[in-house]
């Protein structure tokens, strides 16, 4: 059982590292705003989710592992509004997309 | 592993300085200050200093960004340049600069157990905290009972800076001028934003536990009054933001607030006073219980709540000032 473990928990370690690293390059390479936090939303969720869940699985059933879950549970509610909330504010405040033609039937609070 | 995070942290921390240096945007400069305290905690963290790294990340990336913010709103947010005197205020710095990181080179190495500060009280602390306090965290000895006073002065501090800022910019309601249903009527920063409200209303009453707990475990782990302060104001200014400014001053009137403020400074001195009144020093909770050990820990939980109830109401009270004079 515990080989089957750690293996699972090796493969989300490192599988969160590789996320948080496509996330870097993405935040670097992504032409505009919107790409990019697409990017970062990526190191936000998925890399944070698995790097936690594979740590949880290293503590196996202690406090520690239940700390872990309660931050995850917490960033899985933050993060994914912290990164709406960015683009919505940068909507708002008039930034376009770019390369991307806006449709013309936008609800009116969002047209200038 | 530790030189290795500690050389990264650090890079980081340069890079971020450099990049507030060079910052136009207030805006931004302040945006990146809130990470270069988030990296200063994360460096307490790697020292094992807990809780200073708890203290930076709630006062120095959390409340004091807000605050920053706050103050943001009432002047422009680009840098005004002048070229006059900029090559002297370079030299000086760079002179200082060198002073500074050749004085490094008498420091003692990371970690070094000749070091004087591992020399001086610090043994007789962690030796005698078990015996004469009895908590497990003598962080929380040190600062409410060794150094009692230390700590009462910079409660007296936090109070004179709310007071100063009061002064300054006044805070509409607290001394019965306006009431608070005039303040911001109706309101609302983020009323068309379903999400963030729904989910920063969800997690304002985890946040109170939390700071609840920081405060009343700060014997045991690391927390304490200065860090609950901060992360309950914290708590207090998001559920400003999600629901504005009017229903957050209901829930603690401006009037209440002030009072707060002078409280939980007068609950510090006012044990001090009672210790000398029993028949000991000011400040030496022993004589609070006819268990000295007892009363130390009595004591150092009702200087910690006075530290508490100051440090939040002070924060809050800034916060409102700015938010009123923000519109």
């Amino acid at each position: 059982m515990a080989p089957l473990l750690d293996g699972l928990s090796w493969f989300l370690l490192v599988g969160g590292g590789l996320f948080v690293l496509i996330g870097g390059i993405g935040i670097l390479r992504l032409p505009d705003l919107y790409t990019r936090m697409h990017a970062a939303g990526l190191t936000d969720t998925m890399g944070t989710l698995m790097i936690l869940l594979g740590l949880i699985l290293q503590a196996g059933l202690t406090l520690a592992a239940l700390k872990l879950a309660a931050i995850v549970v917490f960033l899985m509610l933050t993060g994914p509004t912290a990164t709406y909330a960015l683009a919505n504010a940068a909507m708002l405040s008039g930034l376009r997309p770019k390369n991307v033609e806006m449709p013309s039937d936008l609800p009116e609070d969002m047209q200038f | 592993m530790t030189v290795l995070f500690g050389i990264f942290l650090l890079t980081l921390l340069v890079v971020t300085a450099i990049g507030i240096v060079r910052a136009e945007n207030l805006f931004t400069a302040v945006i990146l200050g809130g990470i270069f305290s988030l990296l200063m905690a994360a460096n307490f963290f790697v020292l094992d200093a807990v809780d200073v790294a708890l203290t930076e990340a709630a006062v120095g990336a959390g409340v004091s960004t807000v605050l920053l913010l706050g103050a943001l709103a009432l002047v422009p947010d680009r840098e005004e340049r002048s070229a006059r005197g900029r090559r002297l205020a370079l030299a000086i710095i760079t002179l200082t600069g060198l002073t500074i990181g050749y004085a490094t080179f008498d420091n003692p190495h990371l970690g070094d157990p000749d070091a004087p500060v591992h020399q001086h009280v610090a043994p007789w602390y962690l030796e005698q905290t078990p015996i004469l306090i009895d908590i497990p965290n003598v962080v929380t000895a040190v600062l409410g009972s060794y150094r009692g006073y230390d700590t009462l002065g910079e409660v007296i501090v936090v109070l004179t800076a709310g007071i100063g800022v009061l002064f300054l910019l006044g805070l509409p309601g607290a001394f019965g001028d306006r009431k608070p249903e005039d303040v911001a009527a109706g309101k609302t920063y983020l009323n068309h934003h379903l999400v963030p409200q729904v989910v920063g209303l969800l997690l304002v009453p985890f946040i109170m536990l939390f700071a609840l707990y920081v405060q009343f475990h700060g014997e045991y782990g690391p927390g304490g009054g200065f860090q609950a302060g901060a992360i309950f104001a914290a708590a207090i200014i998001l559920f400003a933001l999600i629901q504005g400014e009017r229903e957050a001053l209901n829930l603690i009137p401006p009037r209440v607030l002030v009072v707060l403020m002078a409280s939980g400074a007068l609950l510090y001195g006012g044990v001090g006073v009672l210790t000398m009144l029993l028949g000991g020093n000011f400040l030496e909770y022993g004589v609070l219980s006819s268990n000295p050990v007892q009363g130390q820990q009595w004591g150092i939980i009702l200087i910690e709540l006075g530290v508490g109830v100051s440090v939040a109401s002070v924060l809050l009270a800034i916060y409102h000032a700015f938010a009123a004079r923000g519109r």
